[in-house]
Formats: structure tokens, C-alpha cells, sequence
């Protein structure tokens, strides 16, 4: 979906002004503290996967996720994969306290569980049977695609042609996996110049961005 | 992003709040689970893993040419493994090529290796323009590049995470790893910034 989050290229947002780097904190409150533990300690119960947080970040109205701070988002989303998976009620949310019994099928993670699972990842590869349809070199383009559902292919990308770089093998496609369906698909790194990506008014530079194989047709096939 | 001095919690102060202790009372957040996550990214993970590694790298040829091939492995030589890490690729600067990574969908980030992503990683205004005009982004850094050097962004849109291993400063024959690794900016393996020069070494 084109939500608020799709930034690359927007026009508007003025200048970066980063904080000096050794004067920045990790957290810069400790409410942001909590709602980053609370986002990753409900992400350990394993009721949605990264694409579905991702999604219900992605959903929200666009004036929201533009206004919010970054934690604000992940507040927001985590309450909503909670709703959605019928783990805590709008009343309780409302309320700030339980009304009704916990689903007891749920393993809570404990702290040495958490730090076990944080330090051992969950790899994304998978491997799969059918051979790349692209190889490093392939003119490319991105499809055009109309979607209200989570996908990887940024906006600015969406229709523009490029070259293959790399192929970093099978990846769970986001799209699907959004769906609760964690099939695989070979991922690429595509290479863009900027004149192709924003005209030749632009700077001079190159976009690497990974995409999957279903994102991406030969340049010089027509089903675009 | 605004910080609140006010001594009165603000609403999103109580919204996490209240959301922690429903959560708790559910049963499903454990407390010293939620301190365990916290003090792994606010303590334990964080940039100076990255800097080891560029440090490392700088100084011997085979371990350089093992986190080019393969920057998960070679981070996990040193134990750095984990959480946004899983499919790590090193992008090294040289005087021909400058990297620079952005994810503008949301927040990618080689958290293993960096920990967690400053304020400005995450804005707005550094999600759409580094794909759009870098080479302002990167002025807005105070770093300007000659105009030969060819600019190469890289978009996280996937769960592969990069990091950019930065240019040797001169001026640094015969430094210890550990030394040079306190050249090593998080800033200069995202790529807005050069490695610090020599005179601002740790001492």
C-alpha cells in the first residue's frame, strides 16, 4: 500500500537536523523504553510475524504516522496486532485493566528465553527449489502494482527500469507472509541510476534496492 | 522529535503505561523480560560492535576480505549475532565509490552491529531524500564528497541489513585495533559521515 510510510522521494519534510551522535541517547524517555519492550515482548508470543507488525504500522491514516514520533508508531501498531489478535479488548485497552481470562495456550517468553531468541535471530532465507528467473546483468523493470495490502516494493521504484546486481537467494516474501503465508521468493539487489528513478535534473548517483522476483518483469517484456 | 520537560506525564506517557499494565495483568508480558530487552539494546548492543569490525577489517586483509564476502559470518566471529542481523552485507567505501543506507519504508537497521537506529535514521526528512538527493543529505552532514565520487544508496527494503565499512583515515600506520576502532563513527557505517581523522583518536 502507499501509506504514509512510503517516503522515498516525498518533497516537504525540510532538513534532517540530526542530533550530535555522541550527545544521543538510545531512548530519549522512558515511555519510548516501554514501548519498544513491549512492542519486541509481544512480537516473542508469536502471534504475528515482522511483515504483519509492519502492516499494522503501515495502516494507520498517513496524518498519524507523519505526526507521530517513531515510538508513538510502534505504540499504536502493537495495540492494534494485540486487538487484531484478540489478545486484549478495546474496553481493557480503554480501561488499562484486564476484564477477561488469557487465552492459556500462549508461552510468555521469561528473560532468558527473550535473550536467547535475540541473540540467535530468525533468518529470513529460505531454501527453494526453482531456479532464479533473473541473473546478475538482467535489465529489469519493477511492476506497476495496485495493492491495499503490505508490500516491499517502495513507490518511487514502481514502473522504473534497472539492472540486476546480486541475488541473495530466497527470501520469505513480505507481501505473503503479511498474509500468514511465509512463502519464499528468490530477492535481488536491483541497481537504478537516479536519471531513470527522479529525470535528469536530479543529482547523479545509483539506488540499490531489494526486491523480490514477483516485483519484477524483463525490461523488454511487455506485461508490465 | 520533541522532548517533554513538563513534569506532568503526557498522554503517550500513559498510554504505555496503561498498556504495560494490562498487559502485565494478562499474564502476557513478563516484567523482567521487558528489563532484559531493554538493557540488550540500550547496553550491550551497539556501535562500537561495528567499529570492531571496521577496526578488524582495516587492519588485517583476510578478515577484510571475509566481512566482504560474508559480513553475518564475520560478525559472528566476534559474537555479534542476532535480531536484525540475520543477512548482513558490508559496503566499503573506497576513493572512487561512497555508500550510503537508508530504508525508507521504515526502519531497517543492522541492529547487531549498530544497535538501535538514531532519531534521524527513522525521520521523515532522511527517509525520502536520501533516495532523492543525497549528495544534499550528505552536505546537511558536513560531508562533501569530490564530484567523481559515484554515490551508491541502498534501500533496506528487505531483511538484508548493511553496513558501510568507511575509508581508512591516513595518518594511521601501525595503529591498534583498538585504537583505530575509536575512529569509528556509527554515523560513518551508515555512511553520512567520513571516519574521524587521527587527531580525534581515543586516547
Amino acid at each position: 500500500m502507499r501509506g504514509g510510510h512510503d517516503l522515498g522521494g516525498r518533497q516537504g519534510f525540510g532538513p534532517i537536523k540530526p542530533e550530535r551522535e555522541s550527545a544521543e541517547p538510545v531512548f530519549h524517555s522512558a515511555w519510548e523504553r516501554r514501548a519498544f519492550a513491549l512492542t519486541m515482548a509481544t512480537g516473542l508470543l508469536g502471534q504475528w510475524n515482522i511483515d504483519q507488525s509492519r502492516h499494522a504500522r503501515e495502516r494507520q491514516h498517513p496524518v498519524a504516522y507523519l505526526g507521530q514520533s517513531y515510538y508513538e508508531n510502534w505504540l499504536a501498531g502493537t495495540e492494534r496486532l494485540l486487538l487484531e489478535a484478540g489478545l486484549i479488548s478495546e474496553q481493557e485497552l480503554a480501561a488499562g485493566a484486564a476484564a477477561a481470562k488469557t487465552r492459556s495456550d500462549l508461552r510468555v517468553p521469561g528473560p532468558d528465553d527473550a535473550r536467547k531468541i535475540l541473540t540467535s535471530g530468525g533468518p529470513a532465507a529460505r531454501e527453494i527449489d526453482r531456479p532464479p528467473r533473473f541473473a546478475a546483468g538482467d535489465a529489469v523493470m519493477v511492476r506497476r502494482r495496485y495493492t491495499t495490502g503490505h508490500t516491499r516494493a517502495p513507490d518511487y521504484a514502481q514502473g522504473c527500469r534497472g539492472r540486476i546486481h546480486d541475488l541473495h537467494g530466497g527470501h520469505v516474501f513480505p507481501d505473503a507472509n503479511s498474509q500468514g503465508d511465509p512463502v519464499a521468493h528468490h530477492l535481488y539487489s536491483v541497481e537504478f541510476s537516479s536519471r531513470e528513478l527522479w529525470g535528469g535534473d536530479a543529482e547523479t548517483f545509483e539506488v540499490l534496492i531489494d526486491l523480490w522476483e514477483p516485483y519484477l518483469v524483463h525490461a523488454d517484456a511487455n506485461d508490465k | 522529535m520533541s522532548s517533554d520537560h513538563s513534569h506532568l506525564p503526557s498522554d503517550i506517557e500513559l498510554r504505555a503505561k496503561a498498556l504495560e499494565s494490562l498487559l502485565v495483568e494478562k499474564g502476557l508480558v513478563n516484567p523482567a523480560t521487558l528489563d532484559a530487552i531493554i538493557e540488550t539494546y540500550q547496553d550491550k548492543v551497539g556501535p562500537r560492535n561495528g567499529a570492531q569490525l571496521v577496526a578488524l577489517a582495516w587492519s588485517d586483509a583476510e578478515f577484510r576480505r571475509r566481512l566482504l564476502a560474508d559480513a553475518a559470518a564475520a560478525a559472528a566471529e566476534l559474537g555479534f549475532c542476532g535480531r536484525q542481523g540475520e543477512h548482513l552485507q558490508a559496503v566499503e567505501n573506497t576513493p572512487e565509490v561512497h555508500n550510503l543506507v537508508v530504508c525508507t519504508l521504515c526502519s531497517c537497521y543492522p541492529w547487531t552491529v549498530l544497535g538501535l537506529p538514531p532519531v534521524w535514521y527513522k525521520s521523515a526528512p532522511y527517509r525520502s531524500r536520501a533516495v532523492s538527493e543525497p549528495r544534499s543529505v550528505l552536505f546537511e552532514f558536513g560531508t562533501e564528497l569530490p564530484e567523481q565520487v559515484k554515490i551508491r544508496v541502498w534501500d533496506s527494503t528487505s531483511e538484508m541489513r548493511y553496513l558501510v565499512v568507511p575509508m581508512r583515515p591516513a595518518g594511521t600506520d601501525g595503529w591498534s585495533v583498538e585504537k583505530l576502532s575509536s575512529l569509528v563513527t556509527r554515523n560513518s557505517m551508515i555512511g553520512v559521515e567520513a571516519a574521524l581523522p587521527p587527531e580525534q583518536a581515543a586516547s
